[in-house]
């Protein structure tokens, strides 16, 4: 497929079913208020991914306004100081805004003008998503409102400040956790009341049918430009896709074009937080003691949880990752043993945010960090002509308040 | 009315409306959580209520992520959560509440994930073993129920789903075709929480729902005083009270005995 029509990867979209189950993970556990809208919703999206004039839109928009394509770096001198597999960044911390987020944002904003819905709401855990939602609709001209953990909100200052910049109207959540998941909950009960007309872009491939999908498709635009390019570029297919895994958005949009790609492993990235033992992390595939298949925002997949079924609040130093369950796709490839899922701790992930900044010249994201941390641990098992691409998902300006506390003896 | 029950299961909520409608009124159903602002005090609220005419009650067990819930009741759940309650302990106060001669029909109410992780068809032997009617779980439609669906069959429990203004006729009988018991009809569009007024389209949405079920509607969300509860007692088989029970909980059994007294007092019961 030519670089000029890489928008929606749709063609292989046999998963979900008509429930929105992968396998046995996904569906719609929602309150009834809502089941209309996702109906509502689920037509409008179909509708509009059949519609060329939508795909045009979008495209346009990633061209001119996004930038896209991102390009896909080679981190040579990483490479050379790892010894082993050569390194490759897909380079989501270019787009806009600085995150993946956008690439959704966009698409979803889109849909919710074309459905002439005037309200939009979202949650966020890093800002990253309530960035990239804010920016989408001060350019679409739709009326924004972001909630955000009030625990988010002091880590991740910069974004705070850059969604009121963009018009939208910043909501402080003081419930549960007061993180992502909390957030997810009051945008759940503000759509409940306001249905009729809000649209609720939600930022990761989870909650009910059909977003994790939908978000998927949004976001497949990363696999879809990074297949092409790293074959341009090296004349192969990766040996390994890597990525980080929150809800897991930036990495199934960059796993979805490698599926059919049985020589690429696809490996996810958990926050390990303090380390499994601690019980401090968000490690949702990697400790099977207190994470277990359940229900949580409306979708089903692997939820951290006490014996009791409550949620556990989670640990990690990015926001962004900060989330007791994972997007249902993870837990059936997962399952399939399509995609493998490992974890980097936080600090792992801050000796990778420190060595891309100094070997590359790349502040990533904490998020991503993740990601290059599982580089540096795998890239010296390969060998030298092997190609390892990382998906950075984003850029770490938001982090660097978190980093200053945590690393002052820089 | 402390008396031995001789109906169980949806037999019993059949009574319950018999009776009710037998006197001209809707049935009034109480929510209280388990735990809720101490476990003795919540047991002491659903007694009162029992003694002073309450037709039936939702039991509570708290989530500790209530999308469906208002700000009074995701502040009692995480209070009862905090007071150690758990699903298990539920179950056994159902139990407990039974043999201190609390005789009205009973259903647990509680979000899927904790019932889930306990274990569905266990949890609906253990449910009904303990003496409880029916099951209400407010993030399960139809499409996901299956999980539940044999099992309440199977003990007689009525599984019981929602409705709101926002669903159309297709969802309307499609949750008319599973709902056991009674359909829960949510007033507005909207989470849990007291209401000063309700809303006015009321008649009309009841009117389109007869049009197209013929089983038991109880009413829920924003009914809050008695004033609501005599309006709404003449349009709907029942009646849900929530987030003004369970304030009333809060400040302390006396609230619960007074706004109890004068809902029934308003239906005429």
């Amino acid at each position: 497929m030519p670089m000029a029509d890489l928008y929606i990867r749709t063609d292989i979209s046999e998963l979900p079913d008509a429930r929105g189950y992968f396998g046995e993970f996904g569906g719609r556990f929602v309150p009834e208020t809502i089941m209309p809208a996702l109906d509502e919703l689920e037509g409008a999206y179909a509708e509009a991914i059949a519609d060329p004039e939508f795909h045009h839109e979008l495209r346009h928009l990633q061209r001119t306004y996004t930038g896209r394509p991102t390009p896909i770096t080679h981190a040579q001198r990483l490479s050379e100081a790892l010894g082993g597999a050569q390194v490759y960044l897909k380079r989501e911390d270019l787009a806009h805004t600085g995150a993946h987020k956008i690439n959704n944002a966009l698409g979803q904003g889109l849909l919710a003008k074309r459905m002439g819905k005037p309200r939009i709401i979202a949650e966020t855990g890093a800002g990253q998503h309530g960035v990239g939602t804010a920016t989408a609709m001060a350019l679409l001209g739709l009326e924004c409102h972001v909630y955000m953990g009030s625990v988010d909100i002091r880590r991740q200052q910069p974004n705070v400040f850059r969604m009121k910049l963009l018009g939208a109207e910043v909501i402080p959540v003081e419930s549960g956790s007061r993180t992502l998941k909390d957030a997810i909950n009051e945008a759940m009960r503000d759509w409940v009341t306001n249905v009729e007309t809000t649209f609720y872009l939600l930022g990761s491939a989870l909650g009910p049918h059909p977003y994790p999908m939908m978000v998927r498709d949004f976001q497949s635009v990363i696999g879809l430009e990074a297949r092409e390019q790293i074959q341009d570029m090296t004349g192969q297919l990766p040996d390994v896709c890597v990525a980080c895994v929150g809800g897991g958005s930036n990495a199934i949009g960059l796993f979805h074009a490698f599926r059919d790609d049985s020589s690429t492993e696809l490996i996810g990235v958990e926050a390990g937080g303090r380390g499994i033992e601690s019980k401090e992390h968000a490690a949702r595939f990697a400790d099977l003691d207190i994470s277990r298949p359940g229900i949580l925002h409306g979708t089903r997949s692997f939820v951290m949880q006490d014996e009791d079924g409550q949620i556990m609040e989670t640990h990690s130093v990015s926001a962004g990752l900060d989330y007791p369950s994972v997007g249902p796709e993870h837990a059936h490839l997962r399952q399939l043993e399509r995609a493998y899922y490992t974890l980097a701790t936080d600090d792992e992930a801050l000796e990778a945010f420190q060595a891309l900044s100094k070997l590359e010249g790349i502040i990533p994201a904490l998020e991503s960090a993740h990601a290059v941390a599982e580089a540096i641990k795998r890239a010296p098992t390969m060998p030298r002509d092997s190609v390892l691409l990382v998906n950075l998902s984003g850029r770490g300006d938001k982090d660097l308040d978190t980093v200053i506390g945590i690393l002052d003896d820089l | 009315m402390t008396k031995t029950r001789d109906l169980h299961g949806i037999a019993a909520l059949e009574a319950m409306f018999a009776r009710a409608k037998a006197q001209d009124r809707g049935a009034f159903l109480p929510y209280f959580p388990i735990g809720y602002p101490t476990y003795d005090a919540s047991l002491a609220a659903v007694k009162a209520m029992a003694a002073l005419g309450a037709d039936g009650f939702e039991i509570g067990i708290p989530f500790s992520d209530p999308i469906a819930d208002g700000p009074t009741i995701q502040a009692a759940t995480q209070i009862a959560l905090e007071n150690g309650v758990t699903v298990r302990k539920c179950l056994k106060t159902v139990g407990q509440l039974r043999n201190e001669g609390v005789a009205q029909p009973m259903l647990m109410m509680g979000y899927a994930n904790p019932l889930v992780a306990y274990g569905t068809d266990r949890f609906v032997r253990d449910a009904r073993a303990a003496g409880a009617d029916g099951l209400i779980v407010p993030d399960l439609p139809p499409e996901e129920a299956a999980m539940f669906a044999d099992s309440c069959a199977r003990e007689d429990m009525a599984l019981v789903f929602m409705l709101a203004p926002t669903s159309d006729d297709q969802r309307i009988d499609l949750v008319t075709r599973h709902a056991t018991g009674f359909i829960y009809v949510v007033s507005l569009t909207g989470i849990t929480g007291a209401r000063r007024e309700l809303p006015a389209y009321l008649n009309a949405f009841i009117a389109r729902l007869r049009a197209r079920t013929d089983k038991p509607l109880v009413l829920g969300f924003g009914i809050s005083t008695a004033e609501h509860a005599r309006e709404v007692s003449q349009l709907t088989d029942g009646f849900i009270v929530g987030s003004a029970m369970v304030r009333a909980g809060g400040e302390g059994l006396e609230a619960v005995r007074e706004l109890t007294g004068a809902m029934v007092a308003a239906i005429g019961n």
